[in-house]
């Protein structure tokens, strides 16, 4: 990574844009931690870019000073994909919900695991949708009833962000909570430096639409086992398995080939159209 | 009635020959290599393939026009039809019309023939291709057929062997020795049958001559024209573009992406576009429509894209072999708000390099989204044209220079183009935005911005100048066609009959479909009384939209009828010479 010269702080990679989102709202934790391991990378902010879909959590690019695209709902990675196809050079950072992410872009979730190109994805997990008012989320138990949409609950098993994407293949997968900003801040610089597709489900709360998710600062706490982060996906899978979803840290780490376009032996677009030649 | 006993002056010097059988016959094959032997002893030529809904084993055929210049449509009737077997023949008959001076060559072997072809009184030859090609090792029915076709048409047979060694190298000597022997024997065969037919071929001239599809040649005016990314999802009739793309865009320097999706091709050419690499993708209808949402994207972030429609028959899954020219109101109209964008066509084959080579410019220059629109009927065609002329654009996207005080990447210009950063230049960060914005891309509900953003995202279409690109005009007379598309070279065809009746007809080929250069056309249309709107549509698309937005003649009509079947040139001649609207 191209090292900055000049000292710039987490301050820095903020914009003076006033985020429209809820007072106590987790997003804004993931904003701190995010700007903080920019800074701590020393990344000029021109050579990174936040790519971002629909939600409140995908608001995150305009409150940054670095290069931003919010998108459409649910399509964030493809347009994070294209980017860094494009341009390689350029440090691709996505970030969105549980709803955008896992549900109306779940087919890009899998394939952006599969695929291992180099960027981390970010999704703030509040297991709804916020944004839309309090709907119900793929992540959402299936017997929470405080919707009118699904006013007898979902009838359908949660999705699992961190096994899912083990079997999909990601090469690195974390858990992380929003409020606790250094320790997510930590994570989000290893996962920026591994090479290959990194991905963060961040347990961010939504007060307003999940008032009960106050109390997850007492339920969360670091993995209770030793021998995380694993290479092994047989042993990542059974802590993820195990674990009700609340327990924080590195899960899964694996070296393997990163995404790379194909190169061939360069040609002009003269010598290339000579093939319609008589 | 056309009565092909007369002779005829209105017919050019041309001929077609229809090639059939079921999948694995190699009819295709066969076809190819009679195009090029024929442009190589200097012939122009056009060959489309007619394909089964089967992956394998279905029917086909391979329909081939030949004329001493270069040939853009079907004709109307078939000089001569091979039929390997007739398997399923009753699937494609109709789209080879036969005449009672239609000649037509069949394997006994293979079936009774079928009472369509019997009811043509056309001269009916069997020959035993089948047996002939066991009496020789490696050799095959189709190569029979090959030699058949070469003696009548007078095709000179070493030209012959060589096209076929040539493309049959990679499968081996003994290949090649047995497809030459069968064709040296159909050769010995045809002479005696007493069939006179020739290929016409051309003055050699001083153009250098190329065979292309459609689909190559979009590929080939999207590198030209600067694309170096494209993403994309099979789908018929668009693949071959996109393998085609995929062996030569790590040649320029680019990359290609097979996706997820069209949701994902269409995002993902977003996400390269912003990063400053101009990107593409391409698609056929069912595509078209998942990517309708990520179209809107690039119109409200003003990043510049190319999307390109190879149409074929719908709605839904529709006819995906055949051609149809009914997506023009989805690539019109398709958007959700009020979104303008640009959509062309190529007029024809060789016209898809420079019409995809504009597209490009289109979208750079303008920042928005530009859909082309092929057909299959042009994309999967393959024809004998003269190497198509190089106009060159300026690629100009504006883009901003570093330290710009207080950047807004979507300030209020005056012709509406604002100054995109890309990614990498210092200071000008900031952060593209399909929700409503205002100037800075800061999102905004104002009354004010979405007004001023609105006007801004359609000003700078209607003010730039597209030049003489919008349509092609030829001709004069106070008869008109306007027509797009695949249905050009069947329009041209019918307006040189015409002349020949001493009737002139002025031809309207649009390229430029949206914005539509209305100006440019009233002044096409002056003088002209009689008007007709030829398309390859059912609910007259086309024409509806043209009446939205002009005042057509008062003697306005529609040749209008949906694929599978081909415009055929008669059919407009006929329209052409009738007094009638
Ligand atoms: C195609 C489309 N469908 C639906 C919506 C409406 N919509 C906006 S945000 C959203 C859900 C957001 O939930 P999530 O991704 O979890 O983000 P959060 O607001 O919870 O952070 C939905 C359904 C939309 N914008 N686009
Ligand atoms: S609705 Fe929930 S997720 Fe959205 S801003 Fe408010 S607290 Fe945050
Ligand atoms: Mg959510």
């Amino acid at each position: 990574m191209n090292p900055l010269p000049g000292n710039l702080q987490p301050k820095d990679f903020k914009s003076d844009v006033k985020p429209v989102w809820c007072p106590g709202c987790g997003d804004f934790g993931v904003l701190n931690a995010l700007t903080k391991a920019l800074a701590s990378l020393k990344l000029p902010p021109e050579q990174v870019a936040l790519i971002s879909g629909i939600g409140c959590s995908s608001r995150m690019p305009a409150y940054t000073s670095v290069y931003g695209f919010h998108g459409i709902h649910g399509r964030a990675l493809a347009v994070g994909a294209g980017l860094k196809a494009a341009r390689p050079d350029i440090h691709v950072v996505v970030t969105g919900g549980d709803g955008d992410g896992f549900s109306i872009g779940g087919n890009h979730f899998l394939h952006a695991c599969r695929r291992n190109m180099d960027m981390t994805y970010i999704v703030m997990d509040n297991e709804v949708y916020g944004m839309t008012k309090g709907q119900a989320s793929p992540t959402t138990a299936p017997d929470w009833t405080a919707s009118e949409f699904t006013p007898s609950g979902t009838h359908a098993r949660a999705f699992q962000p961190a096994a899912i994407a083990l079997a999909a293949g990601a090469t690195f997968i974390a858990r992380a909570f929003s409020g606790q900003p250094n320790t997510l801040a930590q994570m989000i610089v290893m996962a920026m430096q591994h090479p290959g597709f990194a991905f963060i489900q961040v347990l961010s709360p939504c007060p307003t639409f999940r008032p009960e998710q106050k109390d997850w600062k007492k339920i969360v706490r670091p993995f209770a086992v030793d021998d995380l982060p694993t290479s092994d996906p047989a042993q990542a899978a059974l802590h993820c398995q195990r674990d009700d979803g609340m327990s924080t840290g590195v899960i899964y780490v694996e070296a393997r080939p990163v995404w790379r376009r194909s190169k061939a032996q360069e040609m002009t677009v003269e010598d290339i159209e000579q093939e319609f030649q008589l | 009635m056309y009565d092909c006993r007369m002779n005829d002056t209105k017919r050019r010097n041309s001929l077609s020959i229809a090639l059939v059988g079921s999948g694995g016959a190699g009819v295709v094959t066969v076809g190819n290599l009679l195009l090029e032997a024929a442009a190589v002893d200097g012939s122009y030529g056009l060959m489309r393939r007619s394909a089964g809904p089967q992956i394998r084993g279905g029917e086909s055929a391979a329909l081939l026009h030949f004329a001493d210049v270069p040939v853009e449509c079907a004709g109307d009737y078939y000089d001569l039809l091979i039929a390997l077997d007739w398997r399923h023949a009753e699937r494609f008959l109709d789209e080879i019309p036969l005449t009672a001076c239609s000649c037509v060559l069949y394997d006994p072997a293979a079936g009774d023939l079928p009472a369509p072809v019997v009811h043509t009184d056309a001269r009916l030859v069997p020959v035993a291709m089948q047996r002939l090609a066991k009496e020789i090792k490696f050799g095959r029915a189709n190569m029979i057929a090959l030699g058949l076709v070469s003696s009548i048409t007078g095709l000179k047979l070493d030209t012959l062997c060589e096209t076929v060694s040539g493309a049959l190298s990679a499968k081996g000597e003994d290949v090649v020795t047995g497809a030459c022997a069968c064709i040296a024997r159909g050769a010995k065969l045809g002479q005696s049958l007493d069939i006179e037919l020739s290929i016409p071929t051309a003055q050699p001239g001083a153009e250098a001559r190329w065979t292309i599809t459609g689909n190559q040649a979009c590929g080939l005016g999207a590198l030209k024209g600067g694309v170096r990314f494209v993403a994309g999802y099979p789908i018929t009739p668009a693949s071959e573009m996109l393998e085609w793309l995929a062996g030569r865009l790590p040649r320029t320097g680019g990359c290609l992406i097979q996706a997820e999706d069209e949701l994902a091709s269409v995002n993902m050419i977003l996400g390269a576009s912003y990063g400053g690499v101009p990107a593409m993708t391409v698609t056929s209808g069912p595509g078209l429509a998942l990517m309708t949402e990520g179209i809107g994207l690039a119109i409200a972030s003003e990043t510049p894209i190319v999307v390109i429609d190879v149409m074929r028959g719908g709605p839904s899954t529709g006819i995906p072999t055949k051609s149809e020219q009914t997506d023009l109101n989805i690539a019109l109209y398709g958007m959700h708000g009020e979104a303008p964008h640009v959509v062309v066509a190529p007029v024809s084959i060789p016209d898809s390099v420079f019409t995809v080579r504009w597209a490009v410019n289109l979208a750079e220059s303008l920042q928005t989204a530009v859909i082309v629109l092929s057909d299959q009927l042009l994309a999967q065609s393959r024809m004998v044209a003269n190497r198509p002329p190089d106009v060159g654009f300026v690629p100009r996207r504006v883009t901003g220079q570093a330290g710009v005080e207080n950047y807004r990447r979507y300030a209020l210009s005056g012709d509406g183009v604002s100054a995109m950063a890309i990614p990498g230049t210092t200071g000008m960060n900031y952060t593209a935005d399909g929700l409503e914005h205002d100037e800075r891309g800061t999102p905004s509900t104002g009354s004010q911005d979405h007004l001023q953003q609105l006007e801004k995202r359609a000003a700078k279409l209607t003010g730039f100048d597209y030049g003489d690109h919008w349509a092609d005009v030829e001709g004069d007379g106070t008869i008109a066609v306007v027509t797009w598309g695949s249905c050009t070279g069947a329009v041209k065809e019918a307006i040189r009959r015409a002349g020949e009746h001493g009737v002139p007809v002025r031809l309207i080929a649009l390229r430029l479909l949206a914005p539509l250069s209305t100006r440019y056309l009233e002044q096409a249309l002056e003088g002209v009384t009689r008007l007709l709107v030829v398309e390859q549509t059912f609910s007259r698309q086309l024409y509806h939209y043209l009446r939205s937005q002009l005042d057509l003649p008062q003697c306005t009509g529609t040749l209008a009828r949906p694929g599978p079947l081909p415009l055929a040139p008669g059919e407009v001649t006929e329209r052409l010479l009738a007094e009638a609207c």
